[in-house]
């Protein structure tokens, strides 16, 4: 167990670093624009050219690399230069990851308790009333862009249950809309996937014999099939929290809450390279964290799995 | 010993008792044979399903109506600005009537034919992405599990790539490249590939080391023509499947990626920049038209390449054929 769980962290690590070169070479690509602040038409070239090299992007390629690999290791993210000149990414991110925090943990616990109910309840009316509602919401929310209904919410609920429509921090009642939005597209594939593994389980001939042998259909359901569909379902449980510190970016943007993922909209429309580099570090991170701990923690939950079998398991 | 009873046995039964079973080979040929068409049963089960039959005809209905609706009498040019001959200003937010269709959006443009419009540019950059996800997918996914050598490295690939949330890579090749139709079509290709070729590995490890796949490679077949003759036939639903969800995600991500400034240009009609222009009216009650309008055509799309590529692949699966 501890074998597999240091193997896997290695991998998590190694790919970290793929990821973050990547980003960084990626990064080099861009226009130069992206490094001056707001006067960048009255520069003349030569001011350009000495700003560029004090920010150290004439040096060679493997000596930028290798500053860039000491900042990352000191939690060095650089300085914003559009979206608030000068000021460090550290200093602009500490004051937003609260909101998109605390936000994406209520949906995603409340996306948790009603997908896994729901999915539930949809495997026992197989091919019942309840399933094929469900079925036709998981549909509609898989189909239609999340960027459509949103909006449609956003414009409805406010009007129907007299909402605000812009966040406000001191007023909890205009959290209830973006956390409404944020939970639908999760409570679907909660649903989803529950439901299905669910209906893989009862298929299965040990559900059979526990039939057969007068157990009780009640404590099958609870006993049997959902202890061993709740399984695979573990593995996503800490990406989905991690994410939340991330946040939802199409939901934070347009109810205009200060979090992470509003941020990036705001830093990609303002062409603000470094904190769109570093963001895009810190989602990617969050993101292999996440699948680290979910393969770890299934291996915790389910003892069948094979340790030491590197990759492809998931 | 044993025998003597035997045949004392043999010679207790009457001839009469038994008759030698007369084999009829024609006959046995009619019993052995099952008239088992894959793509017949495929098509019965497909048709069996009513509300995919009918998402079905939406769809050709749709795609045949976006092709020929340039050619169509009294259609207007989607980036005209049509001005009132009588004032000499322009159309603007008119609503909904005989003249315009949909109404014209905030600068007098025509809003129907910018749909339509809209709904090529997105049915192209759908159809671009599920062709190159389909080729990249199958080709890689085939020498991923086919050839054992690659599959380490193909896997460690694999890894990195997984980790990274789809939607970050999205947003940072369309913001290196700066939007264009190709960038956009290259950032969907480039992070959808990588479902369609595990997919299409998971398949070939099954298939790979079946008995009629050992037979010939024992007789010496080339691996290129085991590949394409006994591996692709299998992946026929994987492809249709991958095809029908690509356009529903690149509808989706256009959209997404218009709203965050990472779009196609603004000339460009496309469905995500009329969502947007009507998001920005939404406000105003007797503007929302421009929003209704292109919001109604990407559901009713999205929407029928779901089910009708869901429920295709359901009847591509052997396992649901009687």
């Amino acid at each position: 167990m501890i074998k597999y769980a240091l193997k896997r962290s290695f991998q998590s690590l190694g790919t970290l670093f793929i990821v973050v070169t990547v980003v960084f070479l990626l990064m080099r690509l861009m226009p130069e624009e992206g490094y001056f602040g707001s006067g960048f038409e009255k520069l003349d070239e030569v001011q350009k050219e000495a700003i560029l090299k004090n920010m150290g992007l004439r040096d060679p390629l493997v000596i930028q690399l290798k500053n860039f690999y000491i900042r990352l290791v000191q939690f060095d993210f650089g300085t914003s230069t559009t979206y608030r000149p000068n000021v460090s990414v550290n200093e602009i991110i500490k004051d937003k990851i609260p909101y998109s925090l605390w936000l994406g943990l209520s949906s995603v616990f409340i996306s948790m308790i009603v997908g896994i109910a729901s999915g539930i309840t949809m495997a026992r009316n197989k091919n019942g009333f309840l399933d094929k509602l469900g079925t036709l919401y998981i549909v509609i929310i898989n189909a239609v862009p999340a960027a459509v209904y949103y909006l449609f919410l956003q414009l409805y609920l406010t009007k129907f249950l007299n909402l605000p429509i812009l966040f406000d921090v001191d007023r909890p009642i205009s959290w209830i809309l973006p956390i409404i939005s944020m939970s639908l597209g999760s409570i679907a594939a909660y649903a989803m996937w529950m439901r299905r593994y669910m209906v893989d389980e009862l298929n299965k001939d040990y559900i059979k014999l526990a039939r057969a042998k007068g157990m009780k259909s009640k404590s099958i359901m609870t006993s049997h099939v959902m202890r061993n569909a709740l399984v695979p379902m573990v593995q996503y449980f800490p990406a989905s929290i991690l994410m939340a510190i991330g946040g939802s970016l199409y939901i934070e943007s347009l109810y205009s809450i200060p979090g992470m993922g509003g941020l990036l909209v705001d830093s990609i429309q303002r062409q603000d390279n470094a904190l769109v580099q570093a963001l895009v570090l810190i989602f990617s991170a969050i993101s292999i964290f996440g699948l680290l701990m979910g393969d770890i923690l299934m291996a915790m939950v389910d003892p069948r799995i094979k340790f030491g079998n590197s990759g492809g398991g998931r | 010993m044993k025998l003597k009873t035997h045949d004392r046995l043999v010679e207790h039964i009457a001839d009469d008792l038994f008759e030698f079973a007369n084999a009829d080979t024609d006959n046995s040929e009619i019993a052995g044979y099952s008239n088992y068409s894959y793509w017949r049963s495929t098509v019965q089960v497909f048709l069996k399903n009513k509300t995919a039959v009918l998402f079905l005809g939406v769809i050709v209905i749709l795609l045949l109506f976006t092709m020929i609706q340039p050619v169509l009498p009294n259609q207007k040019d989607p980036t005209f600005i049509h001005i009132n001959p009588e004032t000499f200003m322009q159309f603007r937010n008119v609503k909904p009537g005989t003249e315009f269709w949909f109404g014209t959006n905030a600068i007098g443009q025509d809003l129907w034919a910018r749909i339509w419009s809209g709904t090529r540019t997105s049915l192209l950059i759908g159809f671009a992405v599920g062709l190159f996800e389909v080729v990249i997918g199958i080709i890689i996914g085939t020498l991923w599990g086919y050839v054992k050598k690659l599959d380490r490295i193909i896997t460690e690939i694999y890894n990195v790539w997984n980790n990274i949330p789809t939607t970050v890579i999205l947003i940072l090749l369309t913001y290196i490249f700066r939007p264009s139709l190709s960038t956009l079509i290259f950032a969907m290709a480039i992070t959808g590939w990588l479902s369609m070729a595990r997919l299409v590995r998971n398949l070939v490890t099954i298939i790979r080391d079946r008995e009629y796949n050992m037979a010939s490679r024992c007789l010496g077949t080339p691996t290129y023509r085991i590949l394409t003759k006994n591996m692709l036939p299998y992946l026929v639903s994987v492809i249709m499947l991958r095809v029908a969800l690509a356009i529903p995600m690149a509808i989706g991500a256009e959209v997404f990626l218009t709203y965050i400034g990472l779009g196609l240009p603004v000339q460009i009609p496309s469905l995500g920049n009329l969502v947007n222009e009507g998001r920005v009216l939404m406000m105003s009650q007797s503007l929302r038209y421009q929003l209704f309008f292109p919001a109604i055509v990407i559901s009713m799309i999205t929407i029928s390449f779901y089910v009708m590529g869901n429920a295709f692949a359901d009847a591509a699966d052997p396992k649901n054929h009687v």
